[in-house]
């Protein structure tokens, strides 16, 4: 579908207040942390302070004699038997021989008070035998380094790597010697990410109750009220349908919250203190120590280009460690390497590492910004090398639709090149720079995702629609549903509620992860919207005695299509809904899939930084974001997203890292330390929304959540080296590294 | 351990509860008094989701004791608007799509409560540090500094 | 049943006895992985575990889909987000 094919639209496109606002700006939304329940007991988590040790003993007899003191459980508490994925998350909830990092849980404690809890938790004595533990990747899978689980590896290792390489994967085209071999100039180098926290600002909290006859009930702060279902049931033996799992509002998740960490902790206790409700809330120390940063990553790239900026050839090798478990993001990480370029010739390799840290979560476009780093790092230094400009280096080896993509299969609909054009003409590029200045750019990528969707939507008595959705609404996305079942319906926006609910109330829905609330949740609403419509029709058909096809719903009414179908004034939706107990029933739509056509999303992105030479601080001046949206159904959220995840990217290139000591204890487990950006760090950042519609979507929807933290990494780089001539190559570029860095140039 | 009593004003409001000498005054808020509107995002008075007034001086509510509250006035998000009014800070966040998740929306709008009653009139700068404890991870802060401007400039009585 | 190629990435050669894409009997993605399986076994864990397929640069969303000789059929890593 071409751009001009999609109608003016009334709703969409527009920035009406969000309907959960006004309980968000006066303190009455509820989050995880905000709901007691009668009978209520408090949780508190005993964790272990090594890095990686046998749990030699475990005694709770002095945490148990304390009055007030209900419960104590213990990984001998869990059901035995689980392999897999399943396994991995019960070994990650409760440590089983071994403690694997530093925070790892090995025991819980429920109580009648919070600070009870914690008392006891303390009191709770294990024996640890400390064993040899390794937390960098590059270490990790070296000879010699110490086992983290023998056998974790899957059928795609190669026989003779280390036990610590869990998976290997390898793909490519062409021939990237006769690639290099075709290039005015090659260059190579080994780039380092550090782990960053997603940094939600609410902590993991929990009040979950399960009674002997295995029903239970979950208040829980999550992205996917499904995904805590099906864990919670596999890590503790359950039915999945006996849990009902209601999630509160989420106060930021960006991937974090897809998973479990502690959840099943307060069904385990609840269990045990015949099922009274138990809360458990995460500190931020816990969070920081316990619950899923991204992957570290070290990285080599090489690149071949000719002096005109073609690409002849790249090659791309990523080792990632996600923490003790399988599941760091080198296999996106590889696929969205090069995918900007149109590259004949590529290898990429890549390894997941297992190391003595917690269990990585999925965030924010997982792997992306990390290979970003490296390849948009590697290009900008090959084009300052060869004197061309970045941009149209980027727009010279641009992919566009139906290009092979550097992943294998075909591109759809992108809208890549007319991103890049909206960079260039943006007046941020004509800003004058000053000494110690410099500009960067850089384009990153994410493919977007779908995932299994189901959503109801019924009709009052009154003609105005209830949308019941499963995806949590993190950013907005109770507006942007609203706004296209309203479009869809023809009635005003303030007449639909979108409501979140719990697993009772839907079908299987994934999180809102992957950028696929407004895409698949949105899709589904509007399909719920028209089988509506169509039922509406049928109404209005019978009551004016014609054919159901001889009907057409224009302006949220039905009326005859045309002259020949008969002379009837239109039928409301309000006049149809008032009769619907007389005229059949309920009137509801209701949908169900995964949706198919989801669109991709490229951005680019340009920021002018300025280096203090005296301290290595570096300020950010001006920060543009351009993104392909698809079409932005609320623009206003939109930007959100875009400045969101740039501001995430800054951080992450700037100052977040996780700083072991060599005991493998995290050294900035709070906020002080673990330094996102403030407000005083950052300036305004400028937005262009780019519109080329998906033709997957009924609105043209791409996802926009993820993309945009993609490139902050590598632009920053690259404008710290066009400012002060030093190139990092390891993040963050924090004021010492950077200083570091000015004084070995001298 | 004994818990003390203590008799304070929230909103307005005179209110008593017991507290554990241990417990922060954001506990008693939340945990004895059921105002949930204060959030803890840190426990270290780093991230602001806690913001509320002590006497009319902005403090994180996780490091203040609840046993020290005792004949003190607190204000809170709960007691921002009026009763059937939003403070023009609630209203202008709506607007400018200043929240996303929301989490740290009402120790943003406490704090910038605060600013104002100082500091009318600020620039872009003064609002970016006054706000530098408040620690938002959704937004990178530019709705939320467009926010408080524009609250502030009606406040003033000038147009939007 | 139609002969269609299905596109592996490379690091699956050792079980696949050195191929990038195999030809397999199918007409639909369902029947092109149990094809895959039955001509490679050591597949089996990897596709069980979870993978996605594209047609014509279409991430497939069912099993059932049709497929045919003209269609390009990647296999990929499961993909998913934050």
């Amino acid at each position: 579908m071409a751009k001009d094919e999609f109608k003016e639209f009334k709703l969409v496109g527009t920035r009406p207040d969000r309907p959960d606002g006004l309980d968000k700006v006066t303190g009455r939304a509820r989050y995880g942390a905000d709901i007691s329940a009668p009978g209520m007991l408090w949780g508190a988590v005993v964790r272990s302070p090594h890095a990686h040790a046998r749990i030699v003993k475990i005694d709770a007899s002095k945490a148990l004699a304390m009055d007030g003191v209900k419960a104590v459980v213990t990984r001998a508490d869990f059901p035995t038997g689980l392999t897999g994925d399943a396994w991995n998350l019960q070994e990650n909830t409760m440590a089983g021989e071994r403690a694997l990092y530093d925070g790892h849980a090995v025991a819980a404690v429920a109580a009648i008070s919070k600070t009870l809890a914690e008392d006891a938790a303390r009191l709770v004595e294990v024996e640890y035998e400390i064993l040899p533990h390794v937390t960098d990747v590059d270490e990790a899978m070296a000879e010699g380094a110490p086992v983290i689980r023998e056998g974790a590896a899957d059928a795609t290792v190669p026989e003779g790597m280390h036990p610590n390489v869990v998976k290997y994967m390898e793909f490519g085209r062409g021939d990237i010697e006769a690639g290099f071999a075709e290039a005015d100039l090659v260059k190579e180098h080994t780039f380092k990410t550090e782990a960053a926290h997603q940094g939600y600002i609410e902590p993991h909290a929990c009040l979950g109750q399960l009674g002997e006859d295995g029903k239970g009930e979950m208040w829980v702060c999550t992205q996917g009220q499904w995904y805590i279902r099906k864990m919670c049931a596999d890590v503790l033996g359950l039915d999945g349908a006996q849990l009902r799992v209601t999630p509160s509002e989420i106060g930021g998740g960006f991937g974090g919250k897809t998973t479990i960490f502690m959840e099943p902790l307060p069904l385990a206790l609840s269990k045990k203190t015949g099922g009274r409700p138990v809360k458990i809330v995460m500190s931020r120390s816990e969070v920081l120590r316990a619950t899923g940063p991204t992957a570290s990553a070290s990285m080599d790239v090489k690149i071949g280009m000719k002096k005109d900026g073609t690409i002849t050839a790249g090659r791309a090798e990523f080792r990632m460690q996600g923490g003790a478990f399988p599941g760091a993001p080198v296999d996106m990480a590889l696929y969205c390497a090069f995918a900007g370029y149109n590259v004949p010739n590529l290898e990429h390799v890549g390894y997941d590492v297992l190391a003595n840290r917690p269990k990585c979560a999925a965030y924010r476009a997982p792997g992306s910004p990390m290979a970003a780093f490296a390849v948009e790092s590697l290009v900008d230094e090959l084009c300052r090398e060869l004197g061309l400009d970045p941009l149209e280096v980027r727009m010279k080896n641009a992919v566009k639709s139906g290009d092979q993509a550097s992943y294998g299969p075909k591109f759809g609909s992108i809208g890549l090149v007319e991103t890049l054009e909206a960079t260039v003409a943006h007046p941020n590029l004509q800003a004058e720079l000053g000494p110690n200045q410099g500009r960067g750019v850089a384009v990153g990528y994410w493919f977007n995702h779908s995932g299994e969707t189901s959503v109801s939507m019924a009709i009052s008595e009154d003609g105005t629609a209830q949308v019941s959705v499963g995806t949590p609404d993190i950013g907005g996305s109770r507006a942007s549903i609203a706004l296209m079942t309203a479009e869809t319906l023809g009635i005003p926006y303030e007449d639909v509620r979108v409501n979140v609910v719990e697993t009772g109330a839907l079908g299987v829905n994934e999180p809102t992860h992957g950028s696929r609330a407004t895409f698949a949740s949105g899709k589904a609403a509007v399909e719920a919207a028209r089988q509506a419509i169509g039922e509406m029709c049928r109404r209005a058909a019978k009551e004016w005695g014609i054919e159901p096809e001889a009907v057409e719903w224009v302006d949220g009414a039905a009326q005859p299509a045309g002259p020949n179908a008969g002379e009837f004034p239109p039928m409301t939706i309000a006049e149809i809904a008032g009769k619907m107990g007389s005229t059949g029933g309920p009137i509801s739509g209701h949908h169900e899939s995964v949706p198919e056509g989801v669109g991709a999303s490229f951005g680019a992105h340009v920021v002018d930084v300025e280096v203090d030479p005296e301290t290595g601080r570096t300020t950010i001046l001006r920060y543009l974001v351009v993104q392909d949206a698809g079409r932005a159904i609320h623009p206003a959220y939109v930007e959100g997203q875009y400045q969101g995840g740039a501001a995430q990217g800054i951080g992450w290139a700037l100052n977040e890292e996780y700083i072991y000591d060599d005991q493998g204890r995290l050294q900035n487990p709070v906020f002080l330390d673990y330094r996102v950006p403030v407000a005083s760090d950052l300036p305004m950042i400028d937005t262009v929304i780019v519109e080329v519609p998906n033709p997957g979507h009924p609105y043209g929807v791409r996802g926009v959540g993820e993309t945009g933290i993609t490139p902050p990494l590598p632009a920053i780089a690259n404008a710290i080296q066009d400012a002060v001539g030093v190139r990092v190559r390891q993040l963050p570029i924090s004021p010492p590294r950077l200083l570091a860095a000015l004084k070995a140039k001298g | 351990m004994s818990k003390i009593h203590v008799t304070t004003k929230v909103n307005g409001d005179t209110v008593e509860f017991l507290a554990d000498p241990r417990e922060t005054l954001l506990d008693c808020l939340r945990d004895r008094l059921g105002l949930t509107g204060s959030k803890e995002g840190c426990g270290t008075g780093d991230c602001g989701a806690c913001s509320v007034t002590l006497d009319g001086t902005l403090v994180c509510s996780c490091l203040v004791l609840g046993a020290e509250v005792q004949g003190r006035e607190i204000g809170t998000i709960e007691g921002m608007g009026g009763d059937d009014t939003l403070h023009p800070l609630q209203r202008k966040f709506i607007e400018h799509a200043a929240l996303q998740c929301g989490f740290c929306t009402p120790g943003f709008l406490v704090a910038g409560k605060a600013l104002l009653e100082k500091n009318p009139n600020p620039t872009e700068e003064e609002v970016r540090y006054w706000l530098a404890g408040n620690l938002c991870r959704c937004t990178g802060y530019d709705k939320i500094v467009r926010a408080v401007m524009d609250a502030a400039a009606e406040m003033r009585g000038e147009a939007a | 049943m139609a002969r269609v190629q299905v596109h592996l990435w490379s690091g699956l050669r050792r079980l696949t006895d050195g191929a990038e894409a195999v030809e397999v009997e199918a007409t639909t993605v369902g029947e092109a992985l149990d094809g895959l399986i039955a001509a490679h076994p050591g597949l089996e864990p990897l596709i069980e575990a979870g993978v996605s397929v594209v047609v014509d640069g279409e991430m497939t969303t069912s099993r059932h889909q049709k497929i045919g000789p003209e269609n390009e059929v990647y296999l990929m890593q499961r993909l998913k987000g934050g």
